[in-house]
């Protein structure tokens, strides 16, 4: 699903943020990334999605190489990409329903459909019933749920979170990382990045470990014995 | 179908958000119609000229005058052969009997001319021609066909303000063009800077629907919309402007034709012109629209 071979990652201002990192993540898997603020995360999750560029390397998602992808096909390509920021990134003016409707409707979905979808995803997330709720008259717990409605809304084959868990208490931490785990269940390949490993170490799943742009430990599926994927 | 109601979404939405900004989007309205309107002003301005020109065009005759030792019967002949022209509405003959009788009637030198031995004066033809016929060339065109007989001595035709006038409509005609030219070229200015102003304001959501795999034109579509629906409106409020100054002088108008004898009325714009008029706003809408969405949409990637 997700394959870094030799990415190295240099942003205009000099700064080098992944310096030939190479690890894999299979299909249907969940892969927890961690490392000090800073250590490379966000960049491994801004290369999945295509909002940067490999400087070296190859990057393939989905089966597609990202460098070679031509800027009219990566609208397609971010749609099979469910993304959930720190910060939600949910438009403050639109109710609820709009903002999980989003991807379908940039997808062109029938609005009957987008109706039923959007349900089932609020649903999911334990919103159903706060459709015409405006993002800030929710908890910050529940604006994040929001947010992962609006990435799963579309069913796509791939998950990643930036720090989903940065903003919550212990308890709504876990809760959306259940979440996660259950979109796992029916296949969809997970990556959350946080530096919480306590949750981490809760979960069981596969870590790959950055520091200072280096891959630290588990670049693939079968080289970290101490953490064994449980399917 | 889904696509379609895609666009209905967004032409909704674009409506919906310039309603929720009356007092901007108003004044941005003015201004694009005061600067469609002014063109279609001088446009109706030109077309009225024309209507009156053509009235006047029943104003306008040839005196042709035969030289003396021409026969009536000739001249009658020859007034015939003119009758079957297309482009003359009116031939009279004036017999140099008839032309000494009225000159004795009307000019009180009656006494004079009894002292005369024989009539000086020639036979005449008063020619009118038809409306359509009275551009300058015509005009030359029929003094040339009457200068072309033996009989004739001189061809008078008062032309010259005709002349005059018509030039004044080209010279307008061709400001039109101009003012028009420039003026869209401000609206589409206009409406590139409400788009880029509108796209700056939106820059947190163009970031998030490019984020969930929104497409560059899926994007574009509601600021289209948005310049469309400034175009179309702004035609829509020239029409008002047009339409109430029509009715404001129409009255003075009316008064002024009567005073020249003529039953002349503005003409207000034609079903073709107000069609021209909101084609005109909805594609200068588009256009500006396109370009500034073009230009600053692209800058807009989003960030992690």
């Amino acid at each position: 699903m997700i394959v870094f071979e030799q990415v190295s990652k240099r942003y205009a201002n000099g700064r080098v943020a992944l310096e030939n990192v190479s690890f894999n993540v299979h299909t249907g898997e969940m892969v927890f990334l961690t490392g000090r603020s800073g250590a490379g995360k966000s960049t491994v999750l801004k290369l999945i999605a295509l909002l940067e560029r490999p400087t070296r390397g190859t990057v393939l998602v989905n089966g597609k190489n990202t460098r070679a992808l031509k800027p009219r096909h990566i609208a397609a390509f971010r749609r099979r990409i469910g993304v959930v920021f720190q910060d939600h990134k949910l438009l403050a003016d639109r109710p609820v329903f709009d903002n999980v409707a989003l991807p379908l409707a940039v997808a062109a979905t029938p609005l009957k459909e987008i109706d039923k979808r959007v349900r089932a995803a609020l649903d999911q997330v334990g919103l159903l019933g706060r459709e015409r709720a405006l993002p800030q008259e929710l908890s910050v717990g529940e604006q994040q749920r929001v947010g992962i409605a609006r990435a799963v809304v579309s069913k796509p084959p791939l998950l990643i979170a930036d720090e989903p868990t940065g903003n919550l208490d212990p308890d709504l931490s876990l809760e959306v990382m259940r979440l996660f785990r259950r979109f796992q269940d029916v296949g969809v390949t997970v990556v959350v990045a946080t530096h919480d490993l306590h949750l981490v170490r809760e979960f069981g799943q596969r870590v790959i470990t950055l520091e200072n742009g280096h891959l630290q430990g588990g670049g693939a599926p079968d080289s970290l014995p101490s953490v064994v994927a449980t399917r | 179908m889904s696509l379609r109601v895609g666009h209905l979404q967004a032409l909704l939405g674009s409506l919906g958000r310039l309603v929720r900004n009356p007092l901007s989007t108003l004044l941005t309205l003015v201004v694009i119609a005061l600067a469609l309107a002014l063109p279609a002003s001088l446009r109706l301005l030109v077309t009225n000229a024309q209507a009156a020109t053509g009235n006047f065009g029943s104003a306008i005759e040839l005196s042709v005058y035969f030289k003396t030792e021409v026969p009536l019967a000739k001249a009658q002949q020859l007034a015939n052969a003119a009758r079957a022209r297309p482009d003359i509405a009116q031939v009279t003959l004036i017999s140099s009997d008839q032309g000494l009788e009225d000159f004795r009637t009307y000019s009180g030198f009656g006494d004079a001319l009894a002292a005369l031995k024989e009539n000086p004066l020639p036979h005449v033809l008063h020619v009118r021609p038809r409306a359509e016929a009275t551009s300058a060339a015509a005009l030359e065109a029929l003094r040339g066909y009457f200068r072309a007989w033996p009989e004739v001595d001189l061809v008078q035709v008062d032309s010259q303000w005709v002349q005059r006038f018509n030039g004044i409509l080209e010279v307008l005609r061709e400001l039109l063009l101009m003012a028009a030219g420039l003026l869209g070229l401000g609206v589409i200015a206009v409406i590139g800077n409400t788009i880029r102003l509108e796209i700056a304001g939106r820059r947190a959501e163009v970031e998030v629907i490019k984020l969930v795999g929104g497409s560059n034109s899926f994007v574009r579509r509601p600021f289209l919309y948005i310049g469309l629906l400034y175009g179309v409106g702004g035609a829509l409020l020239a029409w008002g402007i047009i339409a109430l100054a029509m009715s404001l002088l129409g009255e003075s108008v009316a008064n002024l034709a009567k005073l020249y004898g003529s039953r002349f009325t503005l003409h207000g714009p034609s079903a073709e012109d107000v069609a021209a008029l909101l084609g005109a706003g909805a594609a200068l809408g588009w256009i500006g629209a396109w370009i500034s969405a073009a230009r600053h949409l692209r800058s807009i990637e989003p960030r992690g």
